[in-house]
């Protein structure tokens, strides 16, 4: 029987640690992620579990300690935000390359400059070719339930890859919102135990983790890295929906609200889905089709599915909360135009860079955008392919 | 997923090397001659050694072969040419060589 509650997203990760109750977590603390050690650290005071906590000296050292127990046989994770997730950097592509099965709580903060605690998704995004898997949520329940799928993802033979559990800082991690919260054993039963094959501390079996590579092998050990990810994408759909039948809720690689008939759609990702989900209700009442995609899975990235769940409506707002600095667009819109032009899928697209560092997303600006994409359909329109909104400015937009 | 690293070799497809080129293996770096790294060359003068062995314990790799308490000639397949045990020595029985 579920219980309903009411919790912040960093509560709800915590809670979930509580009840995996995983070996080993390193870690550092780093505002908006600090509250989910501080709150494991108080479960493992009080008794009420028994992982191992490390604190330590910097999230370089986090991550390195978090693959070390990996590597040691232990089930491992570790929670940051931010400039913690860039001191992370060598490690990640470490804990992916060594195919370590671990997982992190992030939960997303801007990365300098200039210097902001705020929400946005450069740090995630930024380490987006890391070779983990990323699963983003939208909000408080969604990071609880992500979290709770994400040992069975990493730790699955067709997959050994590290997997991020990405929450939007602040506005997901700090607001108490209704949550429905699972029994501590059947979170158990549906994460299972960790018995890995091969680990360091296993007497007459030798190995050693990470050895150099020549060139002769690495490119092989690469592309083996690369068709795990590829091989991710079945796991994830498997795990969401036994979660689905197990608990009632989840979404499988997106969600989509409302796109059935939808003319328009918004495509986004974190806890500014929830706004263009009110804006599209709004607009419905009044008989504009519109609807929402909201990306649960970037990586791997489900370039195929979202095309074809896009291939019917006129035009799609593809919406970055982080700044490329390239000239031509975020992350997503970079991919998802990708994706759709390998489909031959060839609707209008406008790429929006939204909410940078804690800059709010307010229903309006969805409501604009969404008309906007209505001129671009219907009266052709010319708008500039990489649009910032909600800035001042002197132009006019 | 346990594989017989011997027979992974250069020529080996993508499919049969292990998960994260993890090694079955232990003591394996024995098997690499790293000595042809070394530009400069300890020489040991064993009618200067006293076998006090203080060379033998300093040295970062295993180039100083210790068999009943006594130490012989270096391990030349293995010794990198660093120059620490020229410096651990009280006796002047190791000297250093320009060259491999």
């Amino acid at each position: 029987m579920s219980k309903k509650d009411r919790m912040s997203g960093n509560e709800a990760v915590a809670y979930a640690i509580r009840q995996i109750n995983p070996d080993v977590m390193p870690a550092f603390p780093i505002t908006p992620s600090t509250e989910i050690p501080q709150m494991v650290s108080t479960y493992i005071a009080n008794g009420e579990m028994d992982t191992e906590f490390i604190p330590v000296e910097s999230e370089h050292s986090s991550m390195s300690a978090a693959i070390g127990a990996e590597a040691a046989g232990a089930r491992s994770l570790t929670a940051t935000s931010s400039a913690g997730l860039a001191l992370m950097w060598e490690e990640l592509l470490l804990a992916a390359s060594n195919r370590m099965p671990l997982v992190l709580a992030l939960v997303n903060r801007t990365l300098s400059g200039p210097i902001n605690i705020n929400c946005d998704h450069s740090d995630s995004m930024g380490a987006r070719d890391t070779g983990w898997i990323q699963i983003y949520a939208e909000n408080n329940q969604e990071a609880y339930d992500n979290f709770i799928q994400a040992y069975p993802i990493a730790e699955d033979k067709r997959v050994h890859l590290p997997v991020m559990i990405c929450q939007d800082g602040f506005i997901t991690s700090h607001a108490v919102e209704n949550i429905l919260l699972e029994e501590d054993a059947a979170v158990k039963e549906f994460v299972g135990e960790y018995n890995p094959e091969e680990f360091l501390l296993n007497p007459g079996k030798p190995i050693a983790v990470g050895p150099y590579s020549i060139s002769s092998y690495a490119m092989e050990a690469r592309y083996n890295q690369e068709l795990a990810m590829e091989n991710s994408k079945e796991v994830i759909l498997e795990v969401a929906k036994k979660f689905k039948e197990k608990f009632g809720r989840g979404f499988e690689l997106f969600e989509e609200y409302r796109t059935e008939d939808a003319d328009y759609i918004m495509l986004i990702m974190g806890s500014a889905a929830g706004t263009a989900k009110q804006a599209v209700d709004d607009l419905r009442e009044k008989g504009m089709k519109v609807g929402v995609l909201k990306l649960r899975v970037f990586r791997p990235f489900p370039a195929e599915e979202i095309a074809m769940a896009l291939k019917n409506c006129k035009a799609v707002a593809i919406m970055d909360r982080t700044e490329s600095y390239n000239g031509h667009g975020g992350p997503l819109a970079s991919e998802v135009t990708a994706g759709l032009y390998r489909s031959k899928v060839m609707i209008e697209t406008v790429c929006y860079t939204y909410g940078l560092a804690g800059r709010d997303f307010t229903v309006e600006t969805a409501y604009e955008i969404f008309d906007e994409l209505k001129d671009v359909a219907e009266n052709g329109k010319k708008v500039k392919q990489h649009r910032y909104i909600g800035l001042r400015s002197k132009e006019r937009s | 997923m346990r594989t017989d690293v011997n027979t992974i070799n250069e020529k080996t497809p993508h499919e049969d090397l292990t998960e994260g080129l993890m090694m079955f293996a232990q003591a394996t770096s024995k098997n690499f001659n790293t000595g042809e790294w070394r530009t400069n060359t300890p020489v040991f003068c064993a009618e200067k050694c006293k076998q006090c062995l203080l060379c033998a314990p300093v040295c970062p790799d295993s180039a100083i072969p210790v068999k009943d308490s006594k130490r012989s000639d270096f391990d030349y397949d293995h010794c990198k040419g660093c120059g620490i045990c020229v410096k651990a020595c009280p006796f002047g029985a190791i000297e250093m060589r320009e060259g491999q």
